[in-house]
């Protein structure tokens, strides 16, 4: 292939980011596969209109994990929240694909409401959004944490990984991120100037 | 554009006996199997696992989204590295267990497809420099090999040729510059890194990757999607399958066998090798093909329990082993890393940094070990960058400023701290040692009923000093960054975080190769002292491991081996 011919097909790639010099019908079937498989595993989209009904989660524990995700990654001004991202189904996928994780999840949801309990007389769902803080307060920072809250705080920390694993490779995380990369690019030119110039600030 | 040709179709003439055999497919094998089958030799290669295509959109994962996954890139069993690594194996397989001697450690990788671990490495490629095949010579530590640079030297500039690699002169003393192409420009923390780097007195060149960046050979350049270790659809980089099988595929004299899990090297009343006996693991039948040669291009440690376990009246310590060498003096790459945090990469401005699928530049030994505590160096590679999020993204948010936390606030800092890390990971040389080696399990068998290895494992000082080093070095770069180390430096007790022998997946030695039959296994060509039709074109015949990958001198070594092999059969020998 000449340099001509390989700047031409590849700015006419770089067009359209899902192709690549690879045969079109191959990448279309490898997409199609993969959304196919998201649907079927994990289930992300209720089936006409239905609620998600997790498989690995009680009735109560889902109440507890679709709140919880929240606190931990709200909608804001740029992107939308855990939730809208669909964390809590990865969660529910996670905890069927890979059983490790359940042990952890669930008694540290356990613990999370033992301590509301302990603290307000009811568990996290039923506590108003003063009593679910003081209560995150007391185990989100893992460095400070008080030792009678340990237990908390490791199944806190664990809990803000996993939703931050689920929100941030989802489609509005890797677009609130600004993720720009995973596409043929003709010529790697490394930092751009105005990365350069941000670099080389004061 | 490469795809993968079908077999040949049965020839009227019996195909056996094989001009040679081969045991495995990865970087020896399919060097070996690429060099004989271009000389005229009819082929056999063995590989135990399946097939694999990287041209295929069934097995490339490349450019897939995380959100194309459930798992988001998760490990899967037979994926230690993710769901979309190319490679199929890992450590622990089922059916094929290994043993460890008490209180040692040992990790044993293993591959199971066409390819082998072409499939999986950061495609550094590095040449063995002059020292490294004189070790002993220098410091009296180990042994020489019983060759030199120069006799390696115009084999590496074949692969370079062949293969392609990318990376820049520089004329250090012992890190040979190769036929590079150019290398592409450092991403933005590596710039930071190098320019740290160069106040500090560190060495910091463009990395040495065998990634194409230029046409070669009909393999288009690389188009910086990030993804190698996906299986590159463009064939831009290297694997064996894709590079090297098929065209030996195409010259129609090369057959692949998948799903064959060899057992043995047989031999004749004479001791000659006359073929292998292998399993078909998809029924669990036992095979025989003969060959007038037979290469093992199993990985070192496979290599040396074909051999242990090839066992007879002529060679009843197994064979290449009447010198009781195999399965010793086995070596892995020293390891440990260090990451933190770099206030300055804060809010980077988005961009595109993937690049190529590994770092842009390097730090090749750049210190006199002779002004140091221990004996030997080590080489640092880079991470760091806007890479895509996947499962485990930032899982030490807790370490960043906030310390944890949740919500707005919490969110805002993941955006903020993204891109602002770095780390560095060392890899240094061990030196082999008697109480590091494997050998035949007496009870235990694997699924196939051959029995597996029991392996023994010790470092040395040499290893753990080299290895604070490393740690002392990181934070020392990373303070110098103005940024905050992660981890706390681990003591003595921890080893300073050295990690377990294998987890580098760099093993060699066990059929060592030296100058008389009485301390090694092999010849200075590869091949047997005890069984001349019999080579190792692997990790096996190293002497010592030098501060450099592996994968660009088992190649080289695998050409001349080939070249050996065919030259010797031109004068009759074989």
């Amino acid at each position: 292939m000449s340099d001509m011919d390989r700047r031409e097909l590849l700015a006419s790639l770089v067009a359209i980011p899902a192709a690549l010099a690879i045969p079109q019908d191959g990448v279309d079937r490898a997409t199609a596969h993969a959304h196919e498989a998201v649907l079927a595993e994990a289930g992300t989209v209720g089936q006409q209109g239905r609620p998600y009904v997790p498989t690995n989660f009680t009735p109560d524990e889902w109440r507890l994990v679709r709140l919880l995700v929240d606190y931990v990654i709200p909608r804001d001004t740029r992107s939308g929240s855990a939730t809208d991202a669909g964390v809590p189904q990865f969660m529910d996928f996670i905890l069927g694909e890979y059983r490790s994780n359940q042990t952890w999840m669930k008694e540290g949801l356990g613990w999370v409401n033992a301590e509301c309990r302990r603290r307000f007389g009811a568990g996290f769902v039923s506590c108003t959004d003063v009593q679910r803080r003081e209560v995150l307060d007391a185990i989100a920072y893992p460095k400070t944490a008080a030792a009678t809250v340990r237990a908390g705080a490791e199944f806190f920390t664990r809990f803000r990984n996993l939703t931050a694993s689920g929100f941030w490779s989802s489609r509005i995380g890797v677009a609130d991120l600004g993720y720009i990369g995973n596409r043929p690019v003709s010529e790697w030119v490394g930092t751009p100037p105005e990365v350069l110039r941000w670099l080389e600030r004061g | 554009m490469l795809a993968m040709p079908q077999q040949a179709p049965s020839r009227a003439r019996a195909p056996e006996p094989y001009d040679v055999i081969i045991v495995g497919s990865g970087a020896g094998g399919g060097m070996a199997a690429y060099e004989l089958t271009k000389a005229g030799a009819r082929v056999l290669v063995l590989e135990a696992g399946g097939p694999w295509d990287n041209t295929s959109a069934q097995y490339s994962a490349m450019l897939k989204m995380p959100y194309d996954s459930p798992r988001r890139g998760a490990s899967t069993a037979d994926r230690p590295f993710g769901e979309w690594d190319a490679c199929i194996g890992g450590w622990n397989i089922p059916g094929e267990p290994y043993t460890r001697a008490e209180g040692t450690r040992f990790d044993w990788w293993r591959a199971r497809m066409v390819g082998g671990r072409t499939n999986h490495w950061g495609r550094i490629s590095l040449r063995f420099g002059p020292d490294d095949f004189r070790r002993k010579s220098i410091d009296g530590l180990g042994d020489d090999w019983p060759i030199t640079y120069d006799d390696v030297k115009p084999w590496y500039d074949e692969v370079d040729k062949l293969i392609g690699i990318f990376g820049s002169v520089e004329n250090l003393p012992n890190e040979p510059d190769g036929i590079f192409h150019p290398a592409p420009a450092p991403r933005y923390h590596e710039r930071l890194i190098k320019q740290t780097c160069d106040t500090m007195g560190i060495t910091c060149i463009p990395a040495r990757l065998s990634v194409i960046t230029k046409p070669l050979n009909g393999r288009a350049p690389c188009h910086y999607c990030g993804q190698c270790n996906r299986g590159c659809m463009t064939n831009s980089n290297f694997s064996s399958t894709n590079v090297l099988l098929t065209p030996a595929l195409r010259t129609g004299r090369l057959r692949l066998q998948t799903h064959a899990m060899a057992r043995e090297v047989t031999t004749g009343p004479d001791g000659r090798a006359t073929g292998v006996s292998y399993i078909d693991t998809q029924t669990g039948e036992d095979k025989h093909v003969s060959a007038r040669v037979v290469v093992l291009a199993a990985s070192a440690c496979e290599s040396a329990r074909i051999l242990l376990n090839s066992k007879s009246a002529r060679h009843p310590q197994g064979l290449a082993n009447s010198s009781g060498v195999v399965g010793k003096w086995l070596t892995d790459t020293t390891g440990a890393g260090v990451s933190g945090y770099i206030p300055r990469l804060e809010d980077v401005p988005r961009h595109n940094a993937d690049g190529v699928g590994g770092n842009h530049i390097m730090m090749p030994w750049w210190l006199d070990n002779r002004k140091l505590d221990f004996p030997r160096g080590y080489h640092i590679e880079v991470g760091g960058g806007l890479g895509m999020p996947t499962y485990g993204f930032m899982g030490s948010i807790h370490n960043y400023p906030g310390g944890g936390g949740y919500g707005a606030d919490l969110k805002q800092r993941y955006r903020k701290y993204w891109g602002a890390s770095v780390s560095f990971d060392g890899r240094g040389e061990m030196i082999a040692n008697e109480k590091s080696y494997c050998e035949l399990d007496p009870t235990v068998t694997d699924r196939f009923g051959i029995p597996v290895l029991r392996f023994h494992w010790q470092w040395t000082d040499h290893e753990y000093l080299q290895v604070k080093h490393m740690q002392e070095t990181f934070r020392a770069i990373i303070h110098e960054m103005g940024g905050e180390v992660f981890s706390p430096m681990p003591t003595r007790e921890q080893g300073y975080g050295i990690a377990n022998g294998g987890a580098i997946i760099h093993e060699l030695g066990g059929v060592r190769m030296g100058p008389t039959e009485r301390d090694s296994a092999l010849n200075s060509n590869c091949q047997a002292w005890d069984c001349d039709n019999l080579f190792v074109a692997d990790g096996g015949p190293f002497v010592s491991q030098a501060d450099k990958n592996p994968t660009w001198t088992i190649m080289a070594l695998a050409m001349r081996t080939s070249a050996y092999i065919m030259q010797q059969r031109r004068a009759g020998a074989l």
